[in-house]
């Protein structure tokens, strides 16, 4: 592989350097790098981060190929910035063994965009009932670590301790759906004010937060570590943040969704807002930001849930609940985070590459930018700023709740272990 | 007016005002000998019912009747829906074959609303109830019967509610009419109070402008009219209250109750009536109960909205000497 030369890039956010990429490895950072040989990025102070990780992308292969495949969702997170994305198990078939799970990951090897990481079903097709066979999915090929039966909460306090047990043989951790069912039986929205004057079923905090609070306790009880899926409320950081301070193992995402919008979007009935976990108000939106920002919230998550467009071209009852979110997520950060004062650049690494790398014990992801380290790097133009337009997304579907709103950010180079995957801002 | 009813809330107090006026002029078309009008001739007035609903349907088809349009009765059952067709290619059928107003009745909240923004037709929409949000033509019918009886028919015309006492009693919860209701009585100035059980009372509600109260006594000698509400028998099962008999005991009205009210105060109730359960027999059929005449009302009432959301600015109502010389030409 030829050598490439990234010339004057601010690496988290710092002082302009150039990087010299040789073959899949990071061969030098410093200033004045030679040129010869190599092929040279302009950086032109543009911010260098490590390639970004997602825990929670749904790419909807097997079953769902009219919303997403491995191919298209790949393309999707290397236009993102995304390196490595971990895939969610609620496909048709679930990912409740190792064949499926198996299969995820021979689509994501082909796919090359990006590296694909399958998650395992917790229970035998997401049911709640009966554990699935966690370890033959560990011991497989895709090497599963994380379990989730995501879509649907592992109500029963029961199968949640055992998978929480289990799991430790193989250092695996379970990410938990947090939503008590019979709380939110027809839930359609946020419960609260706007809920009450729009007449659509509640979803209450206290669904989320009584599972999450109820999760804690069973990992200290067990002496596991847990992680928490898509944390939505004021109320989630509350307990976490108890959680943490009492020396629980836990930790939790929280989507770009969640950080920018709130449920007064719903007043509109337009289904492109309709979620799972629903977005909330603006005080939990506050929260969830400095939560982030302090590190009670080790990560952002993008829940990318893409739907074929008859889905949301519907009536808000009969909608599916997702939204798209690999080609906006770093530019939702950048806005809500960035550009707030509550993070900076590195602060954005830890948060969407080494933590999310280290939950996941995914290897060769979530490194630092130095000599040696494989070159999975993500190249970002700050000072841009654009109208989100889904025409132009990659992935096969279009829920995105951005349509026509100004976002700063974009991703011109994406570098998967130093082959280009996006360059100038176009999938290579 | 705006060219769609969806909510109450989208009334001005001069939209209502002017909504109940017109009202009236069409009640009068009731006691002629020939009750139709030919005010929307050539125009084509679709019923899109997704829910069952004999009382509502009938109401708003007598209404485009009487006002000469063209009616279309849509019911989902043993229609395209039944086989699996979108909102969305039903309201470009409709539109495809003319529509100028669609009364849409669905059981998903915002479903009207959907139908008005998403660009699928061009006529306008009528709520006729979305699931738990609305029921904009139901709390228009019940301002109507409320300023007849409380303030008079000819002594109502150009006035609101201000000042009246209105008590809304059931689940407001799962109610699109309280829901309405709370926000055109509002508008009107007249002072709303629900009572409910607190686990039929909405989340949020604070934020309403009205009075919460769990103690229907203690509201009742403060009423104008009491508005009782159907209960779902089947609410019980899902924990809202205990037994039909205990809702009954707590927040049904009886007649001992109904005695408490101030002497020219009216009972009101939506349909269809659960006799026994939230309403007993005696103070259903009393004069003070208004049920029947709400039905009566709600045809004048409708004939009002599609009168004023199509008609445009030529007069309803023709002065009666001169609808005889048309119809002797």
């Amino acid at each position: 592989m030829p050598k490439i030369l990234i010339r004057g890039a601010k690496l988290l956010g710092g002082e302009p350097q150039d990087v010299l990429v040789d073959g899949e490895t990071i061969a030098a950072v410093g200033t004045g790098l030679s040129a010869e040989g190599a092929t040279v990025v302009e950086a032109d102070g543009k911010i260098l981060l490590p390639g970004l990780v997602d825990l929670h992308t749904h790419l909807r292969e097997p079953g769902r190929e009219d919303s997403e495949t491995v191919l298209t969702g790949t393309r999707a997170a290397a236009s993102g910035g995304y390196t490595a994305v971990f895939a969610m198990a609620n496909t048709f078939p679930v990912a409740d063994t190792a064949g499926v799970v198996e299969q995820v990951w021979r689509l994501g090897k082909e796919s090359g965009y990006c590296d694909v990481q399958p998650i395992g079903a917790v229970t035998v097709g997401l049911e709640g009932k009966k554990l699935a066979e966690l370890g033959a999915m560990h011991d497989s090929a895709a090497a599963v670590k994380v379990f989730s039966d995501d879509g649907k909460c592992v109500d029963d306090a029961v199968i949640m301790r055992r998978a929480l047990e289990y799991v430790k043989a193989f250092d695996g951790v379970v990410a938990q759906h947090a939503q008590e069912p019979r709380l939110t039986e027809g839930a359609q929205m946020n419960e609260g004010v706007v809920s009450a004057e729009l007449g659509l079923g509640g979803w209450p905090a206290v669904a989320e937060e009584s599972i999450i609070a109820r999760d804690v306790l069973l990992a200290e009880h067990v002496g596991s570590r847990v992680h928490i899926c898509h944390l939505s409320t004021a109320g989630s950081v509350e307990i976490v943040r108890w959680a943490k301070s009492r020396g629980i193992d836990v930790t939790a995402e929280v989507t770009p969704h969640h950080l920018l919008l709130t449920d007064e979007l719903v007043r509109s009935y337009n289904p492109v807002y309709k979620v799972n976990p629903p977005l909330r108000t603006e005080r939990d939106v506050m929260a969830l930001r400095e939560a982030l920002a302090d590190g009670t919230i080790d990560i952002v998550a993008t829940d990318h849930a893409p739907h074929p467009h008859e889905d949301k071209d519907c009536e808000w009852g009969a909608a599916a609940m997702g939204m798209v979110g690999l080609e906006t997520a770093l530019s939702v950060v950048q806005h809500t985070m960035v550009e707030t004062g509550l993070l900076d650049w590195a602060g954005v690494a830890e948060r969407m590459s080494f933590r999310p790398a280290g939950i996941g014990r995914l290897s060769g992801h979530g490194r630092p930018i130095a000599p040696g380290e494989p070159a999975n790097l993500t190249l970002v133009d700050s000072a841009y700023r654009g109208v989100v337009d889904p025409a132009g997304f990659a992935s096969r579907s279009r829920n995105t709740p951005y349509e026509g709103i100004e976002l700063p950010g974009r991703v011109t180079h994406t570098f998967l272990r130093g082959r280009a995957t996006v360059v100038d801002g176009k999938l290579a | 007016m705006k060219r769609h009813l969806i909510s109450a809330a989208d009334l001005s107090r001069d939209d209502a005002v002017l909504i109940l006026d017109t009202a009236e002029e069409m009640a009068r078309v009731a006691d002629r000998p020939i009750k139709k009008l030919p005010t929307l001739r050539g125009r084509t007035v679709v019923n899109l019912f997704f829910e069952d609903s004999t009382r509502t349907r009938i109401s708003f088809e007598a209404a485009a009747k009487r006002l000469s349009a063209d009616v279309i009765n849509f019911s989902a059952k043993g229609s395209s829906v039944s086989k699996g067709e979108s909102l969305k290619d039903t309201a470009l059928t409709l539109e495809a074959m003319g529509a100028d107003a669609v009364v849409i009745r669905h059981h998903d909240s915002g479903a009207p609303h959907r139908l008005a923004t998403s660009g699928w037709i061009g006529g306008s929409v009528v709520n006729a109830g979305d699931g738990t949000h609305e029921h904009p033509t139901q709390a228009l019918l019940d301002a109507f019967t409320m300023r007849r009886r409380l303030v008079g028919p000819d002594a109502g015309i150009g006035r609101d509610l201000a000042g009246r006492r209105i008590t809304i009693v059931g689940d407001i919860l799962h109610s699109r009419v309280a829901r309405s209701n709370v926000h055109l009585l509002n508008t009107l100035g007249a002072e709303v109070t629900l009572v409910a059980p607190p686990t039929l009372v909405p989340i949020g509600v604070e934020t309403w402008p009205c009075e919460v109260s769990y103690d229907l006594d203690a509201v009742l000698p403060k009423s104008d009219a009491v508005m009782m509400l159907r209960v779902q028998r089947e609410r019980m099962n899902a924990a809202f209250f205990p037994t039909e008999r205990e809702y009954a005991r707590r927040y049904g009205l009886d007649g001992d109750r109904m005695a408490r009210m101030p002497e020219d105060a009216i009972v009101m109730h939506p349909g269809p009536m659960n006799r026994g359960m939230e309403i007993t027999a005696e103070v259903a059929d009393s004069d003070r109960c208004t049920a029947v005449e709400q039905v009566a009302n709600g045809v004048s009432t409708r004939m009002a909205v599609l009168y004023l959301l199509l008609g445009g600015s030529e007069p309803a109502v023709a002065p009666q000497n001169n609808a005889r010389t048309e119809e002797n030409k």
